[in-house]
């Protein structure tokens, strides 16, 4: 089981260190992240799970390098984020795929933006197509695909630019229940062929903990951790894991964790 | 057909016109512009029935024209002072076979063409350049805002004052038609791309000049083209005005001639070919929206 503290901060893949980040609200100060702090290491796969207005969009935005801290920072790698970069891979909630393109297109714009000849782009589009099983509808565009397999594809155009992290923003949060609990499934089992680092945003419960090595519980007003959970639940997570009595006292803690929050809690800022 | 409510929505909101029925009278497009509101409604795919719901269409669409040209028959042959339709063609085949109409035709649609290609030229890169950088936005805006209130024919006079009774006034008038629908149709276009797509780009590996390129530059299209199409109708609706007003050659001025001889096929003639050639070239723009923009979802 990988667990990361603070001391071993510099070899973690990702280090979130002291990470404030306030925006003008109506005149006043809004604070979306109170000094947070959080390392993940290489390969772990992390859920962030937290009521709405606890930051984790905003985290995720720091690590992707679409936005910049207001104090503290956020290290990749060793080195300060400065601003999106490809060994960080997006995957949105609203999936944002090109609609003008085809899925095809649409796998190999990271690829083609960086440069990456014709040949080795249709090669490696048509391998991560192919890993999300979409072939099908290669050259499908995306107003042809249902939401799920819109995100699937979104995960394909991710992972073709062969980034070493994922950032994944609620990306099943638009999808049904049955739809998301398949994409889950397939997700952990393309991460297990492919390993990255994962942060995964959800408000969803039972998907932190299914899909987690670790379920980070964030708290609102200020943005803070409140909670870091460790999911000691053996991968791959088959059906019966997610029907386990182990899996269910995880669920209930981070239930508890989650809407139960006691005010002025905060675990990652005062850890150190 | 619900005509005329549809051509109350159109000059509301231009952009939702639907397929079937953009192709409203043109010179209801002069109000058009004025208003293409900044809030206007996002460009939308036509909802498409089965082949059964375009089938019954065109069939609806063919009984409404031979209907209306035997209205007018009828209240031609009942006193009232109209040419009749065969009197109408035959007007026209003599005035081809004089030359006089070809001339026409070709004064009218090169006037037109000239000052509509020109104002979408010019009103793509405003529009963009408005769209994406603050400072252009706030240079050109105000006057952009204050002349759209100003119906391009208002202008008219004072064009002839300054630049003369030649080709210049009145391609410069039509030119400022076109444009000012085009370039707030594509700023709008710009300033409502969606951020995640951008934001989704620059994850890849995009700057900020293939992002242009590949991801704000495609996802306006349907908002130029919609500006291209209002333009378009703007551009002839101040044409013919222009042309009443001075003019050697040209179908408004043909018109405006045959007035004064009472002579009402040669005007049939004008208003028909004037609503042919306007509707075959909105087509035209139609055809390469359904093109350029078939990938937009249908809500």
């Amino acid at each position: 089981m990988t667990t990361t503290n603070p001391a071993t901060a510099t070899d973690a893949k990702i280090s979130v260190r002291e990470v404030t980040k306030t925006f003008p609200l109506k005149g006043e100060e809004f604070t979306a992240l109170d000094r947070v702090s959080i390392d993940i290491a290489d390969n772990e796969f992390v859920t962030v799970v937290g009521p709405s207005g606890c930051g984790k969009s905003t985290l995720m935005n720091v690590l992707a390098g679409l936005e910049t801290p207001t104090s503290g920072e956020a290290l990749v790698d060793g080195r300060a984020v400065s601003g999106p970069g490809p060994e960080r891979g997006v995957i949105f909630q609203q999936y944002a795929l090109f609609p003008w393109l085809s899925v095809r297109k649409n796998v190999e714009f990271g690829l083609k933006v960086n440069g990456v000849p014709k040949a080795q782009r249709r090669e490696r589009a048509e391998h991560f197509i192919e890993m999300v099983g979409l072939q099908q509808f290669a050259d499908a565009l995306p107003k042809m695909l249902s939401g799920g397999m819109k995100q699937r594809c979104a995960i394909a155009r991710a992972y073709a630019v062969n980034p070493s992290i994922l950032l994944m923003d609620e990306p099943f949060g638009a999808l049904d229940a049955l739809t998301r609990v398949k994409l889950q499934e397939q997700l952990l089992d393309t991460w297990s062929r492919e390993k990255r680092t994962v942060m995964f945003i959800t408000h969803d419960v039972d998907e932190a903990v299914f899909l987690a090595n670790r379920v980070v519980v964030m708290a609102a007003r200020p943005g803070r951790i409140y909670d870091v959970i460790d999911v000691d639940l053996p991968y791959p997570r088959t059906e019966d894991v997610r029907l386990s009595p182990e899996f269910g006292e995880l669920r209930n803690r981070v239930w508890h964790a989650v809407y139960h929050q006691e005010p002025g809690v905060a675990a990652g800022a005062t850890s150190h | 057909m619900a005509r005329m409510s549809t051509m109350e929505q159109q000059s509301q909101q231009p952009v939702t016109g639907t397929e079937d029925t953009a192709v409203v009278v043109d010179g209801m497009r002069t109000s058009a512009i004025t208003a293409v509101d900044d809030d206007g409604g996002r460009p939308r795919r036509r909802r498409s029935g089965g082949m059964g719901t375009r089938t019954k269409l065109l069939i609806l669409n063919a009984v409404s024209i031979i209907g209306g040209i035997a209205i007018w028959w009828l209240l031609a042959l009942n006193g009232f002072q109209l040419p009749t339709p065969p009197e109408v063609v035959e007007k026209a085949v003599q005035l081809w076979n004089a030359g006089i109409l070809q001339e026409d035709i070709l004064a009218s649609l090169g006037r037109v063409l000239a000052g509509f290609l020109l104002g979408s030229a010019a009103a793509i890169p405003v529009g963009f350049l408005m769209g994406w950088y603050t400072v252009a936005r706030g240079l050109f805006e105000p006057w952009i805002q204050f002349f759209r209130t100003i119906p391009p024919l208002a202008l008219l006079p004072l064009v002839l004052v300054l630049l003369g009774i030649g080709e210049i006034p009145k391609i410069v008038v039509i030119f400022l038609a076109a444009f000012l629908a085009c370039v707030i149709s594509t700023y709008q276009g710009v300033v409502s791309v969606d951020r995640t797509l951008i934001n989704a780009a620059r994850v890849l590996g995009a700057k900020d000049g293939t992002i242009f390129a590949r991801v704000v530059v495609p996802a306006s299209t349907p908002f130029i083209l919609v500006g291209m199409r209002v333009g378009l109708g703007s551009a002839w609706a101040t044409l013919v005005a222009a042309e009443l007003l001075a003019a050697q050659a040209g179908l408004g001025r043909r018109m405006q001639e045959a007035q004064i001889y009472y002579d009402l096929a040669t005007i049939f003639v004008g208003i028909v070919l004037i609503g042919i050639l306007g509707l075959v070239m909105d087509r035209l723009l139609l055809f390469a929206e359904t093109k350029l923009t078939g990938w937009q979802e249908r809500r």
